[in-house]
């Protein structure tokens, strides 16, 4: 079969999926509603190798086919398809998602059995799978804005999953709302490309471009920094971020797939895919590539101090993808994926295991009262320094290889970009620190009560149900997360996603070593050909050196972390009291909640109020009630004629008459 | 001679006109009505229509007057009261009066009806006699002249059924009229309003 | 006399009843100036069948008398049966189909 037809395949099996589980979660008992999930994951993967292999067949030059279903508007000038595309990055994106999807499903199964939204959940994860599938393999900009759109709504689902919180359903409109501002841009940027191009298919598009703009024109660079909004937007750079620490409020498989692996990286995917509307427009370029330097540092300085698990976690995500957006702006495409497949492994991981950990808390979040796991629960704190070294880019982690291409392509690239070389190093020793931090906070040292209580009797300790951001007690019914907690040591199911992500996290870099094999820029040259940038390639030596940089900072951070939190673990105090504004700023998350409040959130609901109290009281009521007050009000005026007596009737009578004699008098004279 | 005439019956007629409207007592506005029509009666010898003058004094002045004697005999003439309810109506009553008069006037003597300033034309003998009204309404005017012979039927009827006994009380402005009114009304075995004319 | 003369003599008839009925508040009375009006018009009619040379205004003068007898007949019937009611013969005060 042909590798469009394995794609429309790719696309099917999680969009059954969804719709079965969904129409049938009545009669499905519980576990099926999981396998099934998992399973039309695990198939779209297989149809997703299948494509690979299909592609790999091909001519290098020749692997990209378009192929469409059905046209949605063959009118007025526009030729709107039901149409996908296949070439290396989409068939790199579509394994990446359905990799780590089949293994977040297979986690879900265990971590989600006793929540009573059990199918709810596993219908919500699919469809998301489909959106992001859709997104991904969409050929035209108009399918690509339906992808983007369902992702959205999608994460809204699954952030307020446990709708009855009001903490999520809160985080859940704050991520759609700001989705939609990233949505509005891209649209925009849609209908730019079509008025100047006339077309919104990838090829036509992408072929006429150089065409029809010269560089740096501003069609070009608005269409590109529209699409920047839309990229900023879903993948949480500055300034619209601030969704996504709140979106931890969902289930922890949620964060770990959507919040880590797929749907922030639809952002770089973006960038990457449109990289020739991007060349001709290089100050849309660098001005994303200094958000994504801006965002590396920014959250990475956040993350520092944060003392909520999964947020931190969620910090370390918005930093690893300003990396990602840095290597795709500058040019470095395929080190830019690279660094996207290998983050999602480590980052899923370590969402993972800190869902295992959390679990064993009783659902509380909070490091400052977590100790001591690493003798309670060895896998998974196993698994969790697995995924710490590779995020901390540990030497010959995955993360270590992708993350030090990048930088070393900034630093071939040369001038201006070295500032990206120098500052992408501050900020891997930046994560190094803060990922020990949280390594050497909750493993080590002497077991808090829960830990404690796991090693004694291997009971996960069933603490009241709590929200642990308001600290309201919840009760355990559908809305709210299940009556019982689940840890990886006691579910096979998520032993064995994070095994498998594991083994990944720390080997999955030796398919790009410099001058060893190049398996993913060879796979993805096809399609960055096109743009001069892509040719820029570090030499060996200079990689080798920046490796040899790299893993010098990252033990160095390792270090700096194991010394400030075990061997002298009064020293983060002491730090705070000397650089109180500096801990209050980053605390405060660099204020950038409160600004978006300031200058969005009160101007619109001061709008909205004005809307109500004053417009719509005066000015529509006004017409409304006031139509009928003047029609009332000449009712009253004219029922006077009406008085009752019959002589002023008369009186009108006679006058009329006389008044009409007038009329035919003057007029005939 | 003929000027005289008219003069006098115009006088006539203007002099019971106002006494009909100026007189406070109905009964004494009665009598100038009488006078009014008599002198109409005379104005319609002068224009040479002797059967409608004839018909004027016998069916106008003769039945219907009486009618209107009969009626304010049994009525009472009461005086009306001098407060004006309706603002303006005092003032504007006459100016209305003067303006539909002069304006009249100004048609009538302004017209380019040449005819209206002569005589009219020589008529023969028979103009107006009771042989040639009479002719007109079996032939030409015969269905107007069944009409009103209906419509008179229809006024008799309705008079009856207006002015009739009724059984039970009346109902009145004034509450306690309630009882008064029902046995009045089973004395009042006559019934007022008996057809006048019978036929015209 | 030119029919001049009677035809605005007529108007002036027609005038004087208009504005009794204006003016005065008993019912009959009205009734008494609406025959004036009607009278007037009788005189104009003549008059005009006079001018013309038939008889056909003559004839709708006599129409016009049938009517007015009619009405007046109705009319009086109306007061009669007010006044068995006991309500007041006042027009002003006859005021309920008021607005």
């Amino acid at each position: 079969m042909s590798a469009t037809t394995w794609a429309w395949l790719v696309l099917l099996f999680p969009l059954l999926g969804s719709i079965a589980i969904g129409l049938g979660f009545r009669a499905l008992p519980t576990r099926a509603a999981g396998a099934i999930g998992t399973a039309s994951i695990a198939l779209a993967f297989v149809c997703g190798v299948a494509t690979l292999i299909v592609l790999l067949g091909e001519d290098p030059d020749a692997r990209h086919h378009a192929s469409s279903l059905w046209d949605y508007a063959s009118a007025a000038g526009l030729d709107i398809k039901l149409g996908i595309f296949v070439d290396p990055l989409s068939v790199f994106m579509v394994l990446v998602v359905t990799g780590v999807s089949t293994l977040i499903h297979l986690y879900s199964f265990g971590y989600m059995e006793s929540d009573e939204g059990y199918h709810r959940f596993f219908s919500y994860l699919n469809f998301f799978v489909f959106s992001m599938l859709l997104l991904v393999l969409a050929g035209n900009f108009v399918l690509l804005i339906v992808g983007w759109a369902f992702v959205g709504f999608a994460s809204y689902a699954l952030i307020s999953f446990w709708y009855r919180r009001a903490t999520a359903t809160k985080a859940g409109i704050k991520a759609f709302v700001i989705n939609v501002v990233g949505d509005i841009g891209l649209v925009l940027a849609a209908i730019l490309i079509f008025r100047e191009l006339g077309t919104f298919e990838y090829e036509a598009v992408f072929a006429k471009a150089p065409e029809v703009f010269s560089v740096n024109e501003w069609t070009v660079t608005a269409i590109c920094l529209l699409l920047l909004v839309g990229a900023f937007a879903k993948s949480a750079q500055l300034p619209l971020h601030t969704w996504l620490p709140d979106a931890m409020e969902g289930p922890t498989p949620v964060s770990a797939l959507i919040h880590a692996a797929t749907m922030v990286t639809a952002g770089v995917y973006l960038i990457a895919r449109t990289h020739a509307l991007f060349l001709l427009a290089p100050t849309a370029a660098d001005i994303a590539a200094f958000v994504g330097l801006a965002t590396l540092l920014v959250a990475g300085s956040i993350a520092l101090v944060m003392t909520d698990l999964k947020r931190a976690i969620a910090y370390s995500t918005m930093s690893q993808i300003g990396y990602m957006v840095v290597g795709v702006s500058i040019g470095a495409y395929s080190a830019g994926m690279f660094h996207l497949m290998t983050h999602a492994f480590f980052k899923a991981l370590l969402f993972m295991a800190a869902g295992s950990i959390i679990a064993a808390m009783a659902n509380n979040q909070n490091i400052d009262e977590m100790s001591g796991f690493g003798k309670a629960m060895r896998f998974t704190s196993i698994t969790f320094v697995c995924g710490g070294l590779a995020l901390a880019a540990f030497p010959a982690t995955s993360g270590f290889f992708s993350k030090d291409e990048i930088l070393a392509y900034a630093h071939a690239r040369g001038g201006m970009y070295d500032i990206f070389w120098v500052l992408g190093y501050v900020g891997a020793l930046l994560t190094a620190i803060y990922t020990f931090r949280l390594v050497f906070r909750v493993l080590p040292g002497a077991p808090c009560k829960e830990a404690q209580e796991l090693i004694d009797s291997g009971h996960v300790v069933h603490a009241e149900p709590r929200n642990p951001a308001s600290g309201e007690v919840e009760d355990a019914d559908v809305g709210f997360p299940g009556a019982e907690h689940h840890i990886a040591e006691q579910s096979w199911p998520m032993r064995a996603a994070m095994a498998i992500l594991a083994f990944l996290a720390l080997f999955g870099g030796l398919v790009q070593v410099p001058g060893i094999d190049d398996a993913i820029t060879r796979f993805l040259d096809p399609v960055f050909a096109d743009s001069a940038l892509a040719a820029i390639q570090p030499s060996v030596g200079a990689s080798w050196v920046g490796l040899g940089i790299g893993a010098v900072i990252s033990l160095a951070g390792i270090g700096i972390a194991y010394y400030a939190y075990i061997v002298r673990p009064e020293l983060p105090a002491t730090l705070i009291e000397r650089l109180r504004p500096v801990y209050t700023l980053l605390v405060n998350k660099w204020y950038f909640d409160e600004l978006i409040d300031i200058l969005v959130v009160r101007p619109a609901l001061a709008i909205g109020r004005f809307a109500n109290q004053t417009f719509e009281r005066i000015v529509v009521d006004g017409i409304v009630t006031g139509t009928t007050d003047t029609v009332r009000g000449a009712g009253g005026i004219v029922r006077f004629v009406q008085s009752g007596f019959v002589r002023s009737y008369a009186l009108l009578l006679v006058a009329g008459f006389a008044g009409l004699a007038l009329y035919f008098l003057l007029s005939t004279s | 001679m003929e000027q005289v005439l008219f003069f006098a019956a115009a006088i006539g007629a203007l002099g019971g006109a106002i006494g009909v409207v100026a007189m406070r007592n109905p009964f004494y506005g009665v009598l100038a009505l009488i006078v009014h029509l008599f002198s109409l009666a005379v104005l319609f010898l002068l224009l040479t229509s002797a059967f409608v003058a004839a018909a004027q004094v016998v069916v106008y002045a003769g039945a219907v007057m009486v009618l209107y004697v009969f009626v304010v005999a049994y009525v009472g003439s009461g005086t009306e009261s001098a407060w004006e309810p309706i603002p303006g109506q005092r003032f504007l009553a006459p100016l209305m009066g003067v303006a539909l008069f002069v304006e009249l006037s100004i048609a009538v003597i302004a017209s380019s009806l040449l005819a209206l300033g002569s005589r009219g034309p020589d008529v023969k003998a028979g103009f107006g006699d009771p042989a040639a009204i009479g002719n007109l309404l079996l032939e030409r005017f015969l269905i107007p002249f069944e009409a009103a012979s209906i419509l008179l039927l229809l006024a008799a009827v309705g008079a009856v059924v207006l002015a009739g006994q009724r059984h039970g009380p009346g109902e009145g402005l004034t509450g306690s009229s309630s009882e008064h009114s029902a046995p009045e009304a089973r004395s009042e075995g006559v019934p007022v309003g008996q057809s006048p004319g019978g036929s015209a | 006399m030119n029919i001049e003369w009677y035809v605005v003599l007529s108007s002036l008839l027609f005038a004087i009843g208009a504005m009794g009925i204006l003016i005065r508040r008993s019912p009959i009375v009205i009734l008494l100036c609406l025959e004036l009006m009607l009278n007037a018009g009788n005189l104009a009619l003549v008059a005009f069948s006079r001018m013309v040379g038939n008889q056909d205004g003559q004839i709708f003068a006599i129409v016009v008398m049938v009517v007015a007898a009619c009405e007046v007949v109705v009319g009086l019937g109306l007061i009669v049966a007010i006044f068995r009611r006991r309500l007041p013969l006042d027009i002003d005060e006859l005021r309920e189909l008021r607005g």
